[in-house]
């Protein structure tokens, strides 16, 4: 398990080769399952030309971990890896990349989602919002209303 | 004893400083006595508590050392 959160570029594709070349047991694993999160150019009717996003160093990496580790014990599945991007970010930059490794697809795919929603709703992010105008503002709350995230979670 | 303390996102904008140091005399202080200290204003109902990383709430009593922080609810990834 491997969680990063980088003011660095993130290239999701090249952090899962390397991760899956350095850490995983080569012909161990039957699949992984990402999802890569990237910066939309709108939110709530407004063009966004940028956003900055805060974090709690030594925080926001222990809680990802936490919501990780959850994941390992929930499922059967061999590697988990997580890199957030933090700081400034653009439009179609990767924000996020989860990647899950295991034997069979779908506790891989179960525990992906998991990592994701769970990471959208707890994980100690803040993001400010750029707009054309040059306005910045603070999102208030997650686009997601992290009570219908957690139902259908339980529905899955 | 003294504590540090650490503001985020809108609320580190609001409060002009992203972090503080305060100096607390009362045996089993909580991080309502520090909120005292840092702000003259009630503390906004939405702002969330953490002590050394942890979300927790305004009654946690505190030791000499420990990090307070402050910050908005989560705006995630």
């Amino acid at each position: 398990m491997k969680v990063v959160v980088q003011t660095d570029k993130l290239d999701p594709y090249q952090a899962i080769t390397h991760h899956e070349t350095t850490e995983l047991e080569s012909g161990k694993h039957g699949g992984v399952v990402s999802f890569v999160g990237t910066m939309r150019d709108f939110n709530d009717g407004e063009d966004v030309t940028a956003m900055n996003l805060d974090y709690y160093p030594g925080m926001t990496e222990k809680h990802i971990e936490q919501v990780c580790q959850e994941a390992m014990e929930g499922w059967d599945v061999m590697d988990v890896l997580v890199v957030h991007r933090a700081g400034d970010v653009y439009p179609s930059d990767p924000i996020v990349l989860v990647a899950v490794w295991s034997a069979h697809r779908a506790a891989a795919f179960d525990a992906c989602r998991y990592v994701i929603n769970y990471l959208k709703e707890r994980a100690p992010f803040w993001k400010c919002e750029v707009t054309t105008e040059g306005k910045k503002h603070w999102v208030e709350h997650n686009s997601e209303d992290p009570g219908a995230a957690k139902s259908r979670l339980k529905s899955a | 004893m003294e504590i540090d303390v650490k503001f985020f996102a809108s609320l580190r904008e609001r409060m002009g400083r992203t972090s503080d140091k305060v100096t607390l005399d009362q045996p089993a202080a909580t991080v309502a006595v520090v909120w005292a200290k840092v702000s003259s204003e009630p503390m906004p109902s939405n702002i969330l508590v953490a002590v050394n990383k942890e979300y927790t709430d305004l009654n946690q009593a505190l030791k000499g050392g420990d990090e307070v922080a402050f910050f908005p609810p989560v705006t995630g990834g």
